[in-house]
């Protein structure tokens, strides 16, 4: 058999709150640091102890970063699921399991090895403390897998070493479980495997950072001062994350005094009130939320869109309606957080695909709330959030400004012939605001919900509303400008792919298989929402666009074609939805199974 | 309505305050409310308060939630900005407000429907939250804008205008206020501005979180016979329990401000207590009732609740703490208002950066 080097898939099946998080975070960091390319997923239940988890590597000397269909090595320690965990073996993986109890018979596959290691047993004559006996179990598949992957061992006990420094105790047993595994793998098993790894240059510079984390340093590096939240999975660790760092850079060294505030919210209502009367006095503020919290936002999104209010939401998505799947990635809530309301009311949307946009896009967001005087809401997903992914460094301008947008100061408005909140005085559908406080005789207004003249005075003309509502069309033009381009990549193509977010992840890969097929595309990723013209102009030049969604119903195209008149025929939906992430063999079976439907012509004929 | 213009002019002898302005200078647009609503009646304690206490008007910033109550930070200081939010969720705006610049004095208008029917949650998480502001709410135990519905603070067996009696147990906003531990609990009466203007006062100038529960008749829907919201019901039923007056610091004799930490909180039933404010000035307690101590929240719970079972609706300051502290010093915020801060107090920069991205390898 011949031998592959930093390509394959490997699964941990373990029962969540067992300590296997950690010890199975130290298999792809390792690899990390030997520099080869490593996308990680932690496949979890909605529980804290007791139901079944996964963790899923897959490793890519290419930087294929999707999701991969099947499983090449499967460390198989939870017996409720071993039955799945055995089946979703590729034919020619290895099974590495605890051989301390028996195997049953039925669950025998032919075309698979196992790789059996009796763990517990071992682990009887060396750890007298139960809980120590449990949690080494972890470990010892760790240093069994570096003897068969063909891993640098220093790498993970130096990590072991970094990970417990401080608590020097537990060091010492974690490398002595490592050497367990290690040395039974040495003696018993086929080691090293034909599956292997090797040190590699293909990480270069990058980082391995959760989506979650890299957006709140974005929102602190933005300048944020307050983050008013509720804990909702997948975006607490945003939110957690926040203030993690505020902690560490925000607080005065001599005085303690901190310059921000950390507030959990009774729900996501006051979460969204918080942030929007934060803005509205003048600080910049942020909430992090999910599915159901954008949910119970959306009145007082349609407040601060008609009251022109900035606020920044996170929406880490997860798979709904309703509660859903809370612990499973989706794209579901594109048309919810658009259109989030009653009235019409259209909110500005960014699509991050990755740890550094999240990062580059909180800073972003709060520019462009601040600058539209209206709310934006970062459209990440559990995939991208609490994940660690690969990730150019992050990286800022020490010469950028925060733009605080039209706001008046004092000496402007003694400047100033007549303020009025409401006038479109540079014809970008745009007011001029004040902070209150400001001027002791000048530009105070009032605020409301309800329909006002330029001046902020309450009015139920009609069309005094209807010429507010137009200039509001104005301002959603002033924004399609101002939201981060489409990214195209053209090569003259007839057909095309459109896609946002966590597709991006296996979108290489997928290309790279239909071309093997005959297909090329052009690409094109969304970035955010109003659609630039470069989004119109791009579709107009293609035959037909797919488009990708993590969604049932087609949401982004829905988007497209509400916004930009499309003809619905011209862009075909690729589809996938079921809580994991998209892969890259969804995309191609689904763009492919349309060209054969369609018996469109290919460049080259495909091989059978 | 709004297209009515209160007269620029003044009469010339209207007095002026410490820092110059007049009473005119602290009020709003003309309401739109009922003719003889007790909310108009609020607005002008509330204008008249202000006033007294010589605080530039663009220092405030006003807050609301929806409701007729709601509406009335229109009709007070109108050179200071005001924020007529969502319906109930006014606690959450005023601490964002208050979050982004705790050197604003904030006063937020609400009512019984908005506080304690919608927005009872957002109420009951401000109180603990100690939010520095004048929370105040103008109860008239119905709604009126949808003419006539009952609220939840409506008591049971309190009769709408058709004669139905109400089913329910009402909510008291003041007993909530005292549990879950606002530093200032006052309930009032839109008809007695003696007693309301002072609390007020004390109530903007209270370092923590203010809450006066103001009983303020609906004129169209709920000031009938049957009624326990009306005037007539509440003027009858009412009794003082510590009237508060807000002595200015430049009312005070020097000597007396210096020596004022020295009086016991110890005084015998007519005699007065005086609380020393942030600004200098004195809060002057007169106690009606020897029984009653105005820094015990737990008896003046137990005291509004005897009391309202025997039919009274107890009226005056329900309970201060001098010493309260506020969300900002619970948070250990900087003294500079969060709205001010910039680039260089805010962003770590990009050697920060690139040590956290080295932390990341």
């Amino acid at each position: 058999m011949t031998t592959t080097y930093n390509d394959f898939v490997i699964r941990f099946g373990n029962v969540n709150g067992s300590g296997s998080a950690s010890a199975n975070g130290m298999f792809p960091k390792a690899l990390f640091r030997m520099g080869i390319p490593v996308a990680i997923r932690n496949l979890f239940p909605s529980n804290i102890q007791g139901l079944p988890t996964w963790f899923e590597v897959r490793v890519s000397e290419r930087g294929y970063l999707g999701r991969r269909e099947g499983v090449d090595i499967m460390v198989a320690m939870n017996a409720e699921t071993y039955r799945e965990d055995v089946e979703s073996l590729l034919p020619g993986g290895y099974l590495l399991h605890d051989t301390s109890k028996p195997l049953p018979s039925v669950l025998k596959r032919n075309d698979i090895f196992e790789l059996g290691i009796p763990i517990s047993t071992m682990l009887l004559s060396e750890f007298s403390d139960p809980k120590q006996r449990s949690l080494f179990k972890n470990v010892v598949y760790i240093g069994a897998l570096s003897e068969l992957l063909n891993m640098e061992f220093e790498v993970i006990t130096n990590m072991v070493a970094t990970q417990f420094r401080g608590k020097d105790a537990l060091i010492k047993p974690n490398i002595h479980a490592l050497e367990i595994g290690r040395q039974y793998a040495r003696d018993y098993l086929p080691c090293p495997l034909p599956i292997q790894v090797r040190r590699s240059t293909a990480v270069g510079e990058r980082i391995l950072i959760d989506g979650n984390t890299a957006g709140a340093l974005g929102a602190l590096y933005g300048g944020a001062t307050v983050c008013a939240w509720y804990p909702i999975t997948p975006s607490t660790s945003l939110a957690e994350a926040f203030e993690k760092y505020a902690l560490k850079l925000r607080v005065d060294p001599d005085s303690g005094d901190r310059k921000f505030v950390f507030m959990q919210a009774e729900d996501e209502l006051s979460a969204i009130g918080i942030v929007i009367g934060a803005a509205w006095n003048g600080a910049r503020a942020f909430t992090a939320t999910s599915g159901p919290g954008i949910s119970l936002m959306t009145e007082f999104l349609g407040l601060a869109y008609f009251a022109e209010i900035p606020a920044v939401v996170f929406d880490v998505q997860r798979s709904g309606p309703s509660t859903g799947m809370p612990t499973r990635t989706q794209q579901g809530d594109l048309l919810a957080a658009a259109y989030a309301s009653h009235g019409d009311t259209k909110h500005v949307l960014l699509f991050p695909s990755t740890p550094v946009e999240c990062f580059d896009f909180g800073a972003l967001a709060l520019d462009l709330a601040d600058r539209l005087q209206t709310p934006v809401i970062i459209m990440s997903d559990l995939e991208l959030g609490m994940n660690d992914s690969l990730s150019e460094p992050l990286v800022w301008d020490d010469a950028r400004k925060y733009d605080r947008g039209k706001v008046l100061d004092a000496d402007d408005l003694e400047n100033v012939e007549q303020f009025g909140r409401y006038l479109d005085v540079d014809g970008d559908g745009i007011g001029y605001r004040t902070y209150p406080g400001t001027h002791p005789e000048k530009g105070s207004f009032f605020t409301r919900g309800t329909s006002r003249d330029e001046f902020a005075r309450y009015t139920e003309s009609p069309d005094a509303y209807e010429q507010n509502m137009q200039r509001l069309l104005e301002k959603w033009a002033t924004a399609a400008t101002l939201v981060p381009e489409a990214e195209i990549v053209s090569s003259g193509q007839r057909a095309a792919i459109l896609y946002y977010g966590t597709s991006a992840l296996p979108m290489r890969e997928a290309l790279d298989l239909l071309a093997e097929e005959g297909i090329s595309l052009d690409t094109i990723r969304i970035r955010g929402f109003p659609f630039g013209k470069e989004v119109y102009e791009f579709i107009a030049r293609h035959e037909f666009v797919f488009v990708v969604d993590q969604n049932r119903d087609s949401q982004m195209k829905t988007l497209l074609v509400t916004e930009g008149a499309l003809d619905p025929a011209k862009l075909i939906p690729v589809i996938y939805y079921a809580g994991l992430s998209i892969s890259a063999d969804t995309i191609q079976s689904q763009v492919s199974g349309y060209f054969t439907m369609r018996k469109m012509p290919r460049l080259k004929v495909v091989k059978s | 309505m709004t297209f009515v213009v209160k007269p620029k002019v003044h009469h010339p002898l209207l007095p002026v305050n410490e820092i110059g302005l007049t009473r005119r200078d602290y009020e709003g647009l003309v309401s739109t409310l009922c003719a003889g609503c007790g909310h108009d009646s609020v607005s002008a304690a509330l204008v008249q308060a202000c006033a007294e206490l010589s605080i530039p008007p663009h220092q405030f910033a006003k807050v609301s939630g929806i409701g007729c109550s709601s509406k009335t930070p229109s009709y007070f200081l109108d050179k200071s900005h005001g924020f007529n939010s969502v319906h109930g969720r006014m606690p959450s705006v005023a601490t964002g407000a208050n979050l982004a610049n705790r050197k604003l004095y904030c006063i937020g208008v609400s009512g019984d429907g908005d506080s304690a029917s919608i927005g009872f949650g957002q109420f009951a998480h401000i109180v603990r939250r100690r939010i520095n502001m004048l929370y105040l709410v103008d109860n008239n135990g119905t709604y009126g804008l949808t003419k006539g519905q009952f609220s939840a603070t409506n008591d049971k067996g309190s009769t709408s205008k058709k004669g139905v009696p109400n089913l329910y147990d009402p909510i008291d906003l003041v007993c909530t206020a005292l549990q879950l531990g606002a530093s200032f609990v006052a309930r009032s009466f839109s008809g007695d501005k003696g007693q309301l203007v002072p609390l007020i006062k004390a109530g903007i100038m209270h370092h923590g979180f203010a809450f006066i529960d103001v009983i303020s008749p609906c004129v169209a829907f709920n000031n009938h016979e049957g009624s326990t919201k009306s005037f007539e019901y509440v003027r009858n039923h009412s009794g003082h329990v510590v009237v508060a007056d807000y002595v200015e610091v430049a009312d005070l004799d020097p000597d007396y401000v210096a020596n004022h930490e020295e009086i016991t909180a110890d005084y015998a039933p007519g005699t007065t207590e005086d609380v020393p404010m942030p600004d200098g000035s004195i809060l002057r307690l007169s106690k009606l009732d020897k029984n009653f101590d105005v820094h015990d929240s737990v008896a003046a719970l137990n005291y509004v609740q005897q009391r309202q079972e025997e039919g009274e609706v107890v009226t005056g300051l329900l309970y201060v703490d001098p010493e309260a502290s506020d969300c900002h010093e619970v948070l250990h915020t900087v003294n500079q208002p969060l709205n001010a801060l910039e680039e260089a107090d805010l962003c770590p920069g990009s050697d920060a950066l690139t040590a956290i991205n080295a932390s990341f390898r």
